[in-house]
């Protein structure tokens, strides 16, 4: 029967799509959530991302140096490490980059992050070289579905733990914007800037916030897909951050759920072309998914149409 | 005032500590399989050190520091005789010919080396220029224009390889390709707003340097294209030997043949190309259309409630600008005779940009300025090779914060109301 090889060649595709696709949805939060609040594109988000995964394999690499064998130590110190890093990375781009120059013309702060980000690529590639750097694989194994015998999809253990954390991600950060009084405020603050400042709260603060929000998914979204290709290079940064864009933009940039879905729908289409055409086009489809959508609906899948105030 | 200021330099210095400790202070090495660290030396721990050091008293008297700065007197104001010159048709004129006749000397000045980086400035002039229409004039900000500056080079080297097309029928097949190209890609995303037009032109330039690596069976993939055809000057070559049925130009003018004269007519020919793409872009701006664009970038509903159509007075100026992208990618590859898709990297579309930005956005003697001072220094700074990239990015995030305008900004007639 030459019909259910094709239908898991086909699972085997949808999986490693949603795979790829759910840390696409990470990174694109911290586009997201930053367009919402201060309209602009933060294009260092992608060297976040990268940087987050170098820091995951220097910490591997250390604890195996310390002779630290257990790899739940290993992925729980690499998340936990590599976020703050981020983190603190996230907070002084805004500090330093962003912050100066708010409330001016759009292009200004785009130009800035563009510099932020060629520095930041090129201050870990003075710092740790140019050249890919591998890491053996943690965790192998993993569940076939469908035949032993014949031709089956596969779902590793390691995509298992990236839908499990993004997952749980997720479910934080919706609980943190909807439930947390700091939630409230990054809502009111994506409302409107100005009434919320002059509401009494501290506006800088819940956009440093979100900056540091954005950069520990990224972080998340490093470890996850660092470990999941077992290679970095300090150049990953660039595509990673156009294509989360893209997921951004997909769903309806400012728009949480949207992000995510994104992510998702954009992962799914790269798989399905890699799968069915050529791994070469699968940027070239991505980008191009890209122009479509701003054609046909500029506001995304779920998000809201923008209305130009005088 | 200083216990105030003490938290916020503990927690500046504790954050560098963060930001550096393990990304700079180890360094991955692979040896085989296993991945493992070492310490990136004593250097690097001292220069961490001293950041957090400065970073922990530059905080802890950023209020002393604050009035100190305000006691000093405020930078000269750079524009200020250029705007007077402005001001004086005569004297403007004057400074134009000054300049243009320093550029048709500087080959004859100067040596091999010299005129080589000559014709690298001009090209990056004439891309800074094309830009400047699309960025500085229209407010568009196109980071994908490299994508037109590759189509005009590979228009041209695809033509001369497939149909033994010329230099010259190629400059002009190359400028409209890549102005058809410009066209087609403003069409659906210029009704956008600036900053999603930047990602989707960012894509453009991913997808036509992707696209180019892997039609292996046109383009030659990473491979590129060689031998690509030397411009001639009205049908005479600049070689040592005549191909079948030409003709060299020492030979026509009596000369003995020195390869230098290739050189020189190179960068003579570029410098043609960028006057006649100053000429144009300054009749434009006094066109309505060259009106239309600044205005726009201004304001574009009160330009609307005018009647300006915004969406073709864009695609005019994403055209317009693609087209001189396509002309320079069409001398491009007539003067290297060779081209790869490595070439034309995000980060060429990246210097291009920070050309027009350093040079004052609209500016064009501040764009002539900004290509200038972009070409040498790097080749100045060989030693520095390293960190070129690195310093380039610092440069373009201060230069934003201190210096948004540019270093010449662009002076425009205006009055003000005075009370």
């Amino acid at each position: 029967m030459a019909m259910p090889e094709s239908l898991y060649y086909l699972i085997q595709q949808l999986l490693n799509g949603l795979t790829v696709g759910s840390t696409y949805a990470l990174i694109a939060i911290g586009y997201t959530m930053v367009y919402g609040i201060i309209g602009m594109i933060n294009f260092a988000h992608g060297e976040v991302y990268m940087i987050g995964s170098y820091i995951a394999f220097i910490v591997i690499a250390a604890l195996a140096m310390f002779g630290i064998e257990s790899v739940p130590v290993m992925i729980v110190a690499a998340f936990a490490i590599s976020m703050m890093v981020t983190s603190a990375y996230g907070y002084s781009i805004e500090r330093v980059a962003y912050r100066p120059l708010r409330g001016g013309n759009r292009l200004i702060p785009l130009i800035s992050a563009i510099g932020m980000s060629i520095f930041l690529q090129n201050l870990v590639r003075i710092a740790q070289g140019s050249r890919d750097i591998a890491m053996p694989t943690m965790i192998s194994g993993g569940i076939d579905i469908g035949p032993q015998d014949g031709f089956h999809a596969t779902l590793s253990y390691m995509q298992m733990i990236i839908f499990a954390v993004t997952l749980i991600t997720m479910t934080l950060l919706t609980l943190f914007i909807s439930r947390s009084r700091m939630g409230r405020a990054c809502r009111a603050c994506a409302e409107d800037l100005k009434m919320t400042n002059l509401l009494g709260i501290n506006t800088n603060a819940v956009i440093a916030l979100t900056f540091v929000i954005g950069a520990a998914l990224a972080a998340v979204a490093g470890v996850l897909l660092g470990m999941y290709y077992g290679v970095i290079n300090p150049y990953i940064g660039f595509m990673a951050g156009l294509k989360a864009f893209t997921a951004a933009v997909l769903g309806g940039i400012g728009s949480i759920p949207g992000a995510v879905l994104g992510g998702l729908l954009l992962g799914v289409t790269e798989a399905i072309t890699a799968g069915y055409f050529s791994t070469e086009y699968k940027d070239v489809v991505a980008f191009g998914l890209l122009i479509l959508i701003l054609l046909f609906r500029p506001s995304g899948i779920l998000g809201r149409p923008e209305v130009e105030k005088v | 005032m200083i216990r105030s200021n003490l938290k916020p330099a503990v927690i500046s210095a504790v954050v560098v500590a963060i930001l550096t400790g393990l990304l700079l202070g180890v360094r991955l090495d692979q040896q085989g399989t296993t991945l493992g660290l070492v310490g990136a030396g004593p250097d690097v721990y001292w220069k961490i050190a001293a950041a957090a050091t400065f970073l922990f008293f530059f905080n802890l008297f950023r209020d002393q520091l604050g009035a100190l700065w305000k006691g000093l007197p405020g930078l000269p104001k750079a524009p200020a005789k250029l705007t007077s010159l402005g001001d004086k048709p005569a004297l403007r004129r004057l400074f134009w010919c000054f300049m243009i006749a320093a550029a048709i000397l500087w080959p004859f000045l100067s040596n091999r080396g010299g005129t080589d980086l000559g014709t690298l400035v001009l090209i990056y002039v004439m891309l800074g220029l094309g830009l400047n229409i699309v960025v500085g004039l229209a407010g568009l900000l196109d980071l994908g224009y490299v994508g037109f500056y590759a189509v005009g080079a590979y228009g041209y080297a695809l033509m001369a390889m497939y149909f033994d097309v010329g230099f010259w029928t190629g400059l002009i097949i190359a400028g409209c390709l890549a102005a058809l190209f410009g066209f087609l890609l403003g069409f659906p995303v210029l009704r956008l707003r600036g900053d999603y037009l930047a990602i989707v032109t960012l894509g453009f330039g991913e997808i036509i340097r992707i696209l180019l690596n892997n039609m292996t069976w046109l383009t030659n993939g990473p491979n590129g294209i060689g031998g690509i055809p030397k411009p001639t000057l009205f049908g005479l070559e600049f070689s040592r030997r005549a191909s079948e049925g030409m003709q060299t130009f020492h030979e026509f003018v009596g000369i003995s043949y020195n390869s230098e004269h290739r050189v020189i007519f190179l960068y003579l020919l570029a410098l043609l190309l960028v006057l006649i793409t100053l000429f144009v872009i300054n009749r434009l701006l006094r066109m309505p259309i060259g009106r239309a664009w600044e205005a726009l970038r201004e304001d574009e509903i009160a330009c609307r409630a005018l009647g300006i159509n915004p969406t073709a007075v864009k695609l005019g100026a994403f055209t317009i600008g693609a087209s001189f992208a396509g002309f320079a990618g069409c001398f491009f590859a007539a003067r290297q005779g060779f081209i790869s898709p490595e070439s034309f990297t995000f980060i060429e579309s990246a210097i291009i940009l920070a050309i027009v930005v350093l040079g004052g956005m609209g500016s064009q003697i501040g764009v002539i300025l900004a290509a200038i001072i972009m070409t040498i220094l790097p080749e100045m700074a060989r030693e520095f090779d390293e960190y070129r990239m690195l310093l380039f990015g610092l440069m373009m995030v201060l230069m934003m914060i201190w210096r948004p305008q540019g270093l010449l900004p662009m002076s425009r007639p205006h009055m003000e109301l005075r009370t």
